[in-house]
């Protein structure tokens, strides 16, 4: 076991990175993703870390600096926020087509306009159909942990997915938590040397991102879309294989005094902890609250969040992002598709919150529970709010 | 002798008979941008990595689940060959330290049309020759967007008639100049830049070789005759591609770090554009006082060239 140490989220991931001895890195400076490509480039100019750091200039550059080294078989990582993600977003699906294992951390942070730096969902939620693995984690630790867990799950030879690490810009990346990081040869023992499928290499020269136009385009898609959702079994084999090795434990969808409870939120990131705190003060009240945390956003875990709703009369949905003209959150949206599949439906309201830094307290939590109770007609389901709004 | 001419004779010895660029792709008949993918492959041998951006050449030789490939290569998008070359480079150099591959040198090239190296790539260009990379990126300028139907580029020449810059009764077609590619690669002040043109293979396999053997980047502008773009007949593009070299339209040089040098098979005193000019249909309609403004332009930054292999010498010249 490593030892715990007081580190802000940023250089702890960095460091967890350096763990898994990435081969390259190819990063642009971007709020508040830059702690993590400038810790990545101090542990690389100490020596510490042996990798090629690629200072690109742009994030467009900085993914297709990843798939270059990524097709040779090197082990490439990248990390970026915001409005560097939304300039990826034309290779993001290219990535997953061609099954580059590249691994991303995302701070994540709103989208213009208006201009803003602080987190929300924003950046992720249009890149949510591009084929890579999604994962959000609540605190340092998780962030560490995931971090490497995540090329472990990229390059299983049955997913050869790129995966991204999604940590709440700021409200995460920059606060000092205490963080458990592995050893080197924990690390080296849980994550062998990647093995890639075809490299580029003189030796076994080899075609890769060819030109495809309708007779095999939809095979392609199939394909794709195969291979993601067969890789949850992979991600809880490793999940497994992590709480066995480090005794801690992670599932698509976690749960904070579920078992009996009415009524549910559900949380994504960061806010899960904040939100676990307002359920112990509804628990105090007596109102049967409880909590579900999703950790894998892609592939979208269908069977865990109907079993985790199997007995719930009410569930609040959080989202961090607006579907402009939708039915309200992405998070709201795959929820209601989850349940419209099964045989339980609960009420469902959703709550857009925490819009580009905005605080959500644990009184505002309290609040979105004391309102939906109070709903007894439930005229407000299926409908969306943005929490704490001024009109 | 004329070495062109007498191509036979020479070629045994002077080109790799290895076709490392096989048959088979669907390039347009007498399209010289194939032949100058050729013949790259051929002077830079098998130890070489490929990232291509999306256009012509991408398209004819790739289609799934076919390619005319026989080195390793890669295409991701439009704008990025230099960018992922750049990450090819940096994977390479990584695994090769670490010794996770044979440590045989491979030279990596990045290879985009004019859109894809002036336009849209041009700040992945910018960036990847500055961070000073092992690459050579070679611009096959066909003076124009062909792969989608012949629109203008910023590597367009004026007067010449694209779909987006018409030739009719108020627009002579493209009413700017050709942005002068190799001149802002020399201003990135890398090892190696060089005009080629597929009409001289002997000069240009010599360009790439020389590139090949410099540790740092380079940059191959070469010029590719496009007769199905340039409403041409498709047996004109060698002929094509001598005139534009012979009118000093498209002179061939080399700058070897900041110095400039003439290519031997520049004529002294170049011919009369019009020569060029006559039997491309994306030309016909300009009028004799167009083509002297063109040709006054062509003799001004001739001249200039001129200067340049005259005071920027190398050392031992």
């Amino acid at each position: 076991m490593g030892k715990r140490v007081g580190l802000e989220v940023t250089v702890a991931v960095a460091e967890a990175v350096a763990l898994c001895r990435i081969d390259m890195a190819g990063v642009y400076p971007i709020t508040p993703q830059s702690h993590i490509a400038e810790h990545l480039s101090s542990l690389v100019a100490d020596g510490t870390l042996e990798a090629e750091f690629v200072t690109v200039e742009s994030e467009h550059s900085a993914m297709s600096a990843v798939i270059g080294a990524s097709a040779t078989g090197a082990r490439a990582y990248t990390a970026t926020a915001s409005q560097g993600l939304l300039l990826m977003n034309e290779l993001l699906p290219i990535a997953s087509a061609m099954r580059l294992p590249i691994c991303m951390a995302i701070a994540n942070r709103a989208v213009s306009g208006p201009l803003n730096i602080l987190n929300d969902h924003s950046d992720i939620m249009p890149q949510r159909d591009t084929g890579w693995i999604s994962l959000f984690v609540e605190n340092s630790q998780e962030a560490v942990d995931l971090s490497i867990q995540a090329f472990k799950i990229a390059e299983h030879k049955d997913v050869m997915l790129p995966v991204n690490v999604n940590i709440d810009g700021f409200q995460l990346t920059h606060m000092v938590e205490p963080v458990e990081l592995p050893t080197q040869e924990e690390v080296d023992e849980f994550l062998p040397p990647l093995t890639p499928h075809a490299t580029l290499h003189p030796a076994k020269p080899v075609t890769m991102g060819a030109f495809s136009m309708s007779d095999y385009f939809t095979e392609i898609m199939k394909a794709k879309d195969e291979v993601i959702k067969n890789s949850k079994k992979i991600v809880l084999e490793v999940w497994d294989e992590w709480g066995k090795k480090f005794g801690r434990h992670y599932k698509p969808v976690e749960s904070y005094r579920a078992d009996d409870a009415d009524i549910l939120m559900l949380t994504m990131g960061s806010m899960g902890e904040t939100a676990k705190i307002a359920i112990d003060e509804l628990r105090q009240k007596g109102v049967k609250a409880g909590l579900l945390k999703l950790r894998l956003w892609r592939p979208f875990p269908f069977e865990e969040i109907r079993e985790a709703l199997k007995n719930a009369k009410t569930l609040i949905v959080t989202d961090r992002a607006v579907s402009f003209g939708g039915p309200g959150g992405p998070v709201f949206s795959e929820i209601k598709s989850a349940l419209f599949a099964g045989k339980h439906h609960p009420a469902i309201y959703n709550y857009i919150i925490g819009l580009g830094g905005r605080d959500v307290a644990v009184r505002d939590f309290v609040g979105m529970f004391e309102k939906i109770l109070s709903d007894k007609d439930q005229k407000a389901k299926d409908t969306y709010e943005f929490w704490g709004v001024r009109e | 002798m004329n070495i062109v001419e007498n191509f036979d004779l020479f070629a045994p010895r002077l080109i790799n008979k290895q076709e490392l660029f096989s048959s088979g792709h669907r390039a347009c008949s007498g399209c010289a941008e194939v032949l100058a993918v050729r013949l790259m492959c051929k002077a830079l041998g098998e130890n070489t990595v490929i990232a291509s951006a999306t256009g012509c050449m991408e398209i004819v030789s790739s289609m799934f689940p076919t390619t005319a490939w026989r080195v390793p290569w890669i295409h991701v998008a439009f704008e990025n060959a230099a960018a992922v070359a750049s990450g090819v480079e940096a994977g390479l150099k990584a695994l090769q330290k670490k010794g996770k591959i044979d440590g045989r040198y491979i030279k990596v090239v990045g290879m985009a049309g004019d859109g894809g190296t002036m336009d849209i790539g041009f700040q992945a260009l910018s960036g990847a020759m500055e961070r000073g990379h092992d690459m050579i990126y070679v611009c096959f300028d066909n003076e124009a967007y062909m792969n989608t139907g012949i629109q203008r580029s910023s590597g367009t020449p004026m007067g010449a008639s694209t779909t987006t810059a018409p030739a009719g009764k108020v627009s002579i077609g493209q009413k700017t100049w050709k942005k002068n590619m190799p001149e802002i690669m020399v201003a990135h002040e890398i090892p190696y830049v060089a005009t080629v043109c597929t009409s001289y293979p002997l000069d240009f396999i010599r360009k790439l070789e020389k590139a090949r053997n410099i540790k740092g980047p380079s940059y191959i502008h070469c010029f590719s005759v496009c007769p199905t773009g340039w409403r041409s007949p498709s047996h004109t593009a060698i002929s094509m591609g001598r005139l534009a070299v012979e009118t000093g339209v498209f002179p061939l040089y080399e700058v070897e770090n900041g110095h400039y040098r003439m290519s031997p098979d520049m004529p002294k005193k170049p011919r009369p554009i019009r020569d060029y000019f006559k039997s491309q249909g994306r030309f016909r309609h300009l009028t004799d006082a167009d083509i002297d403004m063109i040709q006054n332009r062509v003799n001004k930054e001739f001249q200039k060239l001129v200067e340049k292999t005259k005071y920027l010498k190398t050392g031992n010249e």
